[in-house]
């Protein structure tokens, strides 16, 4: 059976049973974004967008659990460990794509602060998702498929001026009894509202499945699909940092798409560490004047796995800033794709963007694209952008080697140095440190840099 | 504060002098395109059976083949019936012997382009091949350059004179099929020239050709093929132009370089064929497969180009790097104005070990203009050591144009370096307040600035190209070099 | 020789020169001093024929001229030199360029002979030994990657090839150590004579102690509200700005009533 006549099946199964069924504009919307799918199938990379990572490979997989997952519990709890800011924050937990009350756990929040998950707001409210909740055409096929399946996610609304005082973490934990999790986030930010929301994407392999989930990949595994949508409103402040350390069998693909009103503010952490295939487009428009987006990511790649980010950043009004940092380091035979494109249109004069992408190839197998794009229709703009694709420089290998390090130690503190910058431009120290421990876990020698 | 447009639309207000029409009459073959065409092309020059094939190979994968649509430009349809596919100048004998058998009236149009084909009249170091619509009509110097064994001559010539180097080196650089434009042109070309330098030897002139489409209704297809044989090394310019019409007229032309072991190629381009008038009408669709293959150790490919012309501009000169140790190297200027279009840049792919390529860039866009840079930098897994370093710098004038830069880099061998720049800017109205307050007219200000931003693309141009290039550009080089 | 009266200036349509006046002889030195965001560098950029700044009323006659009618690059030629506070950079045109075509605009101007390349050299590198400038600085783009102490001394550099009739340092001590304030003064300071006239804009008085001025104005709000010798400048240096501030609130509203 191809896995196209397995989603039809299951939206005819499960329709009914989705969050909100029965709402109007819900179910009109699912019907059309099945059939959108159902035509154009998984992207493979005949189109221009998917050149470097083909999607085709889906039609022939199924998608199973892990064979003896970890309970979400201990999952969860190791991440709540490894974390310093553990006690304070708020905790909302998914489980294969379903809210999961129990694990979640969300402190006190200030006055006109929404957040609960997308199936109780659709139950109650869905006339505040409506207008959110994104359209049909939008995206790629697989944001279509989320559109038509996505059993939940998480819903935060913030009132004019309310600001979060502690990140929000949301938290997927894919793979416990199903193959397949797709999960839509939203996220809207009335006039000055501040927040800062965490996307943990984390795998139930044990220690023992690692390899066990190595060796399968290609035949199972589990899908993530996941999309997030932020509306920031007038001067809102969004930060948003996604670190997805999911099975080496999984297959991850996601979408954020941002819509920036007049002096807004967003900012984008993308850390993608784990899955054996994560796909990533992130989008912004600014759709007022004087916006600001940062762009910032960080990805590595070993044994056969894969990693792609597409980014876009829309200068559709004037005076937008616009910085994009990505890096990537690849081992193994991995590879790493790096696609972003700024668009400037007609009027949007000031436009200031800046995008780099650098990559660190560690390995004779590694393979690194890179894309980074420019289109500009308008004259008074400043817009740069670079690219690298190079090894440890050899200079700096051999400062440190007279300084007595021996080599291995050199390199290894090199590349922690290469993916560390990136991680520097999270502005709070927990999350900065989280990340690092993440970094530091998957790459070679990285116990030892710690002291850094 | 708004740009000081008004300087800047005087600068790059030119006239294009080149538009005129020579009246000659010609011996052409119907609008249409047919096998039938292609065997009265290939009959009227007299070919030998295996080219006739080969054409009409080309022209059998032509026809299951359609326009790329990817590039950042747009045009209505073209109507490839309604072109005229040869066109030459009626002439009495069957060739002229030498330049005093050639119509003065020709010799009289080149002269007018500034391109005097006497070769008393030229500058000593230059020799010429002037292609007329589907024709060459003249070689110069070709005698002296025999003395080295340097073939240089119509490419026409050369399948009758040299048919072993051309059936040897034909589309083993751009094959018949290798798109759309370059099908095309491989079932029809008419004529272009032919370059092969021997084993060891330098060529002591610049070689070039002068392209120019007169007929109404007429495309032209040349085909250009250049050999350097180990140790040899070439240097080659290419002019072209166009009367102004208000009909768009293509242009869709092959150039094949093969440089092998230790030859070095440096090809240059000054392209001005007619761009159309300021509303966007008329022009020349430019739509060029230009390739280099370093097939040599430590062989070398140059492509320098000034793209002043065209209404659509379709070109990415290439360099296959398959020797170890070859250089690719690619400089270019490109400037639309008004409403024309390029969609130019370059691809550099990497084969052999400690291979390296040069990228330089520079867009200027002006009224409504589009101007888009489009690389590929491909580094295989058996190439060791490559390294790249690319830079693509655009500069804005005037609110409505537009500025792209799409560069693709792959890379699948640890050991590569990969650099890509690029910058957008436009002409600052405090650079141009400071030039002026130092006694400066406005022209002369942007002409600089304009100038330094093209600095590293011009250095490259031979002298008699970077004249060229001045005039067109406005621009006075002296400022650039230093 | 240059007369300025009751000058009014705006940019975006908020005045920025209120009804200035002020009036510099033939070979006299003139210094302006006044606070943050008085007007001192719009002055500046409006004498030198900047098109950003819309002059809404008044004069200037320069020997008799009037300088607001001439374009930016005639005044020049005509013997009006600013030195910019924050000098342009132009990537890709050698300095050694852009001061040739410079100084031989001029030249043209005053109908003498344009220099060729070489007796330019020797002209330009004689005046660069003078202001410590190293030879190198010729063949870099126009102060691309400059420190801002080369980029004045540039200036500097400028001004004396080009030998204008009417000097005006625009802050020209800003963001310089004592040492490069001491060449750059230095440099200036030989290029005064009793045919060239300056007018030397600064925020301290500090300057002033090198480049020795006749006479001293104080600008607020975009007028002059105090003239005198040099000891107005040491004034200031233990007063500070605030007082004029003060003293002006009053004739402001008057001048504003007016």
């Amino acid at each position: 059976m191809s896995t196209l006549e397995h989603w039809l099946q299951r939206y005819n199964a499960g329709r009914d049973a989705l969050p909100g069924a029965g709402v109007p504009w819900l179910d009109a919307l699912r019907e059309e974004a099945i059939m959108r799918f159902a035509d154009e199938g998984w992207p493979s990379n005949r189109l221009e967008n998917w050149r470097h990572t083909s999607l085709a490979l889906l039609e022939e997989r199924s998608f199973a659990p892990a064979a003896a997952p970890l309970a979400p519990e201990a999952v969860l709890q190791r991440l709540r460990r490894d974390g310093e800011e553990a006690a304070g924050g708020h905790w909302l937990v998914f489980v294969d794509g379903r809210h999961a009350p129990a694990l979640s756990e969300l402190g006190a929040l200030p006055g006109g602060a929404e957040i609960c998950s997308l199936a109780e707001v659709l139950a109650t409210h869905p006339d505040w998702v409506e207008a959110y909740f994104g359209t049909v055409e939008e995206g790629a096929s697989p944001v279509a498929l989320n559109a038509a399946l996505a059993t939940d996610g998480a819903f935060v609304r913030l009132a004019r001026g309310v600001a979060l005082d502690a990140p929000l973490h949301v938290v997927f934990i894919g793979g416990v009894r199903e193959g397949a999790s797709l999960v839509r986030n939203l996220i809207v930010a009335e006039a000055g509202a501040e927040a800062t929301i965490v996307e943990h994407y984390v795998g139930v392999e044990g220690a023992g499945d690692v390899q066990a989930g190595a060796a399968a990949a290609g035949t199972a595994g589990a899908l993530t699909n996941a999309v997030t949508r932020i509306a920031a409103a007038q001067d809102a402040r969004i930060t948003h940092l996604k670190l997805q350390e999911e099975d080496r069998s999984t297959v991850h693909v996601a979408q954020i798409a941002a819509v920036q009103a007049r002096g807004s503010v967003f900012a984008s952490h993308s850390l993608s560490f784990g899955a054996q295939l994560a796909r990533n487009d992130i989008t912004t428009r600014f759709d007022g004047e004087g916006c600001e987006a940062l762009l910032n990511g960080l990805f590595h790649v070993d044994g056969r796995r894969h990693v792609d980010h597409h980014t876009r950043i829309d200068h559709a009004q004037p005076r937008g800033t616009s910085r994009e940092f990505y890096r990537g380091v690849l081992d193994g035979a991995g590879r790493g794709v790096f696609a972003g494109r700024i668009l400037v249109a007609p009027g949007a004069v000031r436009t200031d963007a800046m995008q780099r992408a650098d990559n660190l190839l560690l390995s004779p197998q590694a393979e690194a694209d890179a894309r980074p794009e420019l289109e500009i229709y308008a004259d008074d703009v400043k817009c740069a952008h670079g690219s690298t694709v190079g090894q440890i420089d050899e200079d700096s290998l051999f400062y440190l080697r007279t300084r007595g390090l021996d080599e291995a130690h050199a390199r290894n503190l090199l590349t922690y140095a290469f993916a560390a910058e990136v991680l520097e431009r999270i502005g709070l120290a927990p999350l900065k440190r989280r990340a690092q421990a993440a970094i530091r876990a998957r790459l070679p020698g990285g116990e030892l840099m710690e002291a850094l | 504060m708004n740009a000081p447009t008004k300087p800047i639309e005087a600068f790059l207000e030119r006239e294009y002098p080149a538009g005129f029409v020579t009246a000659l009459e010609a011996d052409a073959l119907p609008k249409g395109l047919s096998e039938e065409v292609i065997r009265r092309i290939s009959e009227k020059k007299g070919e030998p059976e295996w080219l006739l094939q080969w054409r009409l190979e080309a022209y059998r994968r032509w026809l299951t083949m359609t326009p790329p649509g990817w590039a950042q430009v747009s045009f209505p349809p073209i109507d490839y019936q309604d072109i005229v596919y040869y066109s030459a100048p009626k002439r009495k004998a069957d060739a002229p012997k030498s330049l005093d058998e050639v119509d003065p009236e020709l010799l009289r149009t080149y002269e007018k382009l500034g391109v005097p084909l006497h070769e008393r009249a030229r500058l000593a170091g230059v020799a010429v091949d002037a292609v007329f619509d589907s024709v060459s009509v003249a070689t110069t110097f070709k005698k002296q350059l025999g003395e080295h064994g340097i073939v240089f001559c119509s490419f026409s010539e050369a399948v009758k004179e040299r048919p072993e180097l051309v059936r040897q080196y034909l589309g083993t650089v751009v094959p018949q099929g290798d798109n759309f434009y370059a099908a095309l042109n491989s079932a029809v070309f008419s004529d272009g020239s032919f370059v092969y330098i021997p084993k060891g030897v330098r060529c002591p002139m610049e070689l070039s050709t002068y392209f120019r489409i007169n007929a109404r209704d007429t495309g032209q297809f040349e085909r250009t093929l250049i050999i350097a044989d180990e140790g040899a090394t070439v240097s080659y310019l290419e002019g072209c132009t166009a009367p102004m019409r208000d009909e768009n007229q293509l242009h869709a032309a092959v150039v094949e370089l093969v440089a092998l072991e230790g030859a070095s190629i440096k090809y240059s381009t000054v392209q001005n064929w007619y761009p159309g008038d300021k509303d966007g009408k008329g022009g020349i669709y430019n739509f060029v497969t230009k390739r280099g293959d370093c097939r040599g150790a430590r062989s070398h490919i140059s492509w320098t180009q000034v793209e002043t012309g065209s209404a659509i501009t379709w070109k990415y000169p290439s360099v296959l790097l398959r020797g170890d140790d070859s250089v690719g190297e690619f400089y270019s200027v490109a400037l639309t104005n008004h409403r024309q279009q390029a969609d130019t840049g370059s691809k550099m792919i990497h084969m052999g070990r400690n291979t390296k390529s040069t990228i330089i860039s520079k867009g200027i866009s002006a009224g409504r203009g589009s101007n888009t840079f489009r690389g590929l930098v491909r580094v295989t897994p058996k190439a060791a050591g490559a390294r790249n370093y690319t830079q693509c710098d655009s500069l804005l004038i005037g609110e409505r144009c537009a500025a792209h830069t799409f560069p693709t880099i792959e890379v699948r061998h640890p050991s590569a370096r990969v650099e890509h720049e690029a910058t957008t800017s436009r002409i600052g109205e405090d650079q141009l307040f400071y030039a002026m307050q130092r006694g400066l007219t406005a022209e002369d200000a942007v002409s600089m600035i304009v100038s330094g931003f093209c600095k590293e693309v011009f250095k490259e141009l031979p002298m008699e190209f970077a004249v060229e290039a001045q005039k067109l550009l406005g621009v006075s080089l002296e400022g650039s070099v230093g | 020789m240059l007369d300025i009266r009751n000058l009014h200036a705006s940019v975006d349509g908020k005045p920025i020169l209120r009804g200035l006046d002020l009036h510099v002889g033939t070979g006299e030195v003139h210094a302006i001093m006044g606070p943050n965001g008085s007007g001192k560098s719009t002055l500046a950029q409006v004498l030198a024929g900047r098109d950003s700044f819309t002059v809404e009323d008044g004069s200037v006659s320069w020997d008799g001229v009037d300088l607001l009618a001439m374009p930016t690059e005639e005044r020049a030629r005509a013997g009006l030199f600013l030195a910019f506070q924050y000098p342009v950079e132009i990537p890709g045109v050698s300095n050694a360029y852009f001061l040739k075509a410079a100084v031989n605009a001029v030249r043209r101007h005053r109908g003498e002979p344009e220099y060729d390349a070489m007796d330019f050299l020797k002209r330009v590198k004689a005046e660069m030994k003078a202001v410590g400038m190293r030879e190198e600085f010729l063949y870099r783009s126009v102060n691309e990657g400059f420190s801002g102490g080369e980029k004045k001394r540039n200036e500097v550099l400028q001004m004396a090839l080009l030998e204008p009739r009417l000097a005006i340092l625009d802050e020209t001590d800003s963001g310089l150590d004592i040492d490069a304030l001491r060449t750059v003064a230095d440099g200036v300071n030989r290029l005064r004579s009793p045919e060239r006239s300056m007018i030397v804009i600064t925020h301290y008085q500090r300057l002033l102690d090198y480049i020795v001025p006749d006479h001293v104005h104080v600008l607020s709000r975009g007028r002059i509200v105090r003239s005198g010798g040099r000891e107005l400048a040491h004034e200031l240096e233990e007063r500070g700005y605030g007082w004029i501030d003060e003293a002006q609130a009053t004739p402001a509203a008057q001048g504003a009533a007016s």
